[in-house]
């Protein structure tokens, strides 16, 4: 637990569905085993279709949000459009593996649908491997109980409010047994149309 | 006293975080699991070419962190990488030495030879003395014939005509030492690779699930995605579905991408709008302007 990456405690979770995507994540800022917050939202929106959810030491969190702010900016004004997930992901990347042998220590993932309304997910380690799973990813915390708990209960082509029970359920599943992650949650799903922001009722220890 | 703003380095890398890391090392709060390809990669010269393999495991640890990866990376059209090792390094300095051959190619007119891939493999990972944690296996077909070749982290390389990396080396050795033999037919050269990957799937816990294949001969490039897959999850019986209303949620909020128009007739000249064709009105839902 003494642990850089596990300090502050949190985890996120991404869905792929048909045409639609979900990412959710806990609210708990710790210091060790002390919660200092509980309104702590890890997932940060990029475009209206395009969410980055970034858990790990909450202050290189807060470092890589405006890093990220300031290289969309950019990106915006440079190609007058918005940027797609792809391209995002790739951003991140490089934008981590620019600090190979100082990293920040953070795990990001990424949902969001393409201009063609394709649902995207990835994710990438602290030095921007990226990994573009076909089905769900997570970190965090508690990354190792919402591995399996998204082996379980992920199922291929998920509408909206079926990905949203199924998201939820699994990340209220492991949030269960991470003392790190909890106090609640927020789960986001992304269809062409609309994005749905629900927080969830969770326990609160 | 004169302060030097901080120089950015030439190499690329950023080192700004590392007096800070390095801090909380000695705190030890430090330390961290970066995605490693446990792996089994191989390689091997047969009659035509070249057959590279790979399995598709990434792992973080103890935990398998992707299950289909690809590990046989582009370098050129007629030279191809296998990665081992630290799964970041070997997609980023395969991408940077895949755009240097290209920029090579452009300069000099010719097609991309072998071995200047691999000498700028070597310099790149010699100079960053074993820091950069990828185990390469290089082949590709040239004007000097079929080349192979195995890359170190510290930079030493191998020429050999059947070479095998990763956790899984030594099983697939194992298999390519009883099997492999001079000029082989490329069928028998493409079961030999899947033999010693699967020896490496199933015996090594660092490789796993599928092998993908290559075979690069003097004018064709074949890759082989997910060429075998023995370990395709069961199909699930039954499933885990949720009836809407399962989770409770204490707010809800929704952000609407539509933007939604009204348009009024302005004067009473204005014509009627002519009834929207059906498809039309259902897919986009706007209302036709009157430009009159």
């Amino acid at each position: 637990m003494s642990d850089i990456t596990t300090l502050n405690g949190g985890s996120c979770i991404a869905f792929k569905g048909k045409n639609c995507v979900a990412i959710a994540c806990d609210l708990r800022l710790g210091n060790q085993a002390l919660t200092v917050a509980c309104n702590r939202d890890k997932v940060f929106k990029i475009t209206d279709k395009t969410y980055l959810g970034m858990t790990g030491l909450a202050s290189d969190v807060d470092t890589l949000r405006s890093a990220f702010r300031y290289r969309l900016n950019m990106y915006r004004m440079k190609e007058e459009r918005e940027i797609e997930p792809e391209t995002f992901a790739h951003l991140v990347s490089s934008t981590l593996y620019e600090k190979r042998f100082g990293p920040y220590f953070i795990e990001p993932i990424i949902a969001g649908l393409n201009s063609n309304n394709e649902p995207f997910i990835a994710a990438a380690d602290l030095i921007g491997c990226l990994n573009f799973a076909k089905d769900f990813v997570v970190t965090g915390t508690a990354s190792d109980k919402l591995f399996g708990m998204a082996e379980g209960l992920w199922e291929p082509d998920l509408g909206p409010e079926e990905l949203f029970e199924s998201i939820s359920q699994a990340l209220l599943g492991a949030l269960e047994r991470d003392a790190l992650s909890g106090w609640g949650a927020i789960v986001r799903v992304i269809t062409p149309d609309k994005v749905i922001e629900r927080t969830l009722q969770s326990r609160q220890d | 006293m004169t302060s030097v703003a901080p120089q950015k380095s030439k190499s690329g890398f950023d080192f700004s975080n590392y007096s800070r890391n390095h801090f909380l090392d000695g705190k030890g709060l430090g330390g961290f699991t970066a995605t490693s390809t446990g792996t089994t990669i191989v390689g091997l010269i047969y009659k035509d070419g070249i057959v590279l393999g790979a399995d598709t495991r990434a792992t973080e640890g103890p935990i398998v962190a992707d299950k289909n990866c690809e590990k046989i990376h582009y370098i050129s059209d007629n030279i191809r990488c296998c990665g081992a090792g630290t799964a970041a390094d070997t997609e980023f300095v395969t991408a940077l030495i895949s755009s240097n051959m290209q920029l090579h190619a452009l300069h000099t007119g010719r097609k991309p030879r072998v071995v200047t891939a691999m000498t700028m493999l070597k310099q790149r990972l010699f100079q960053y003395q074993g820091h950069i944690g990828a185990a390469l296996v290089l082949g590709g077909y040239d004007a000097t014939g079929p080349q192979l070749f195995t890359v170190a982290p510290h930079g030493s390389t191998d020429k050999l005509p059947y070479v095998t990396m990763g956790s899984g080396s030594l099983a697939a050795m194992a298999v390519f030492e009883s099997g492999w033999h001079k000029d082989m037919e490329q069928k028998e050269a493409v079961d030999l690779v899947v033999a010693a990957i699967s020896s490496g799937i199933f015996n090594d816990l660092g490789s796993g699930s599928n092998v993908d294949v290559c075979i690069i001969k003097k004018d064709s490039t074949e890759m082989l995605r997910n060429y075998v897959m023995p370990n395709e999850r069961a199909k699930k019986e039954q499933k885990y579905g949720f009836a809407k209303g399962t989770t409770r949620f204490t707010k809800e909020h929704i952000y609407s991408m539509i933007q939604k128009e009204d348009v009024f007739e302005v004067g009473s000249t204005a014509p009627t709008p002519a009834p929207l064709p059906a498809a039309a009105a259902g897919a986009g839902g706007e209302e036709t302007m009157d430009t009159s």
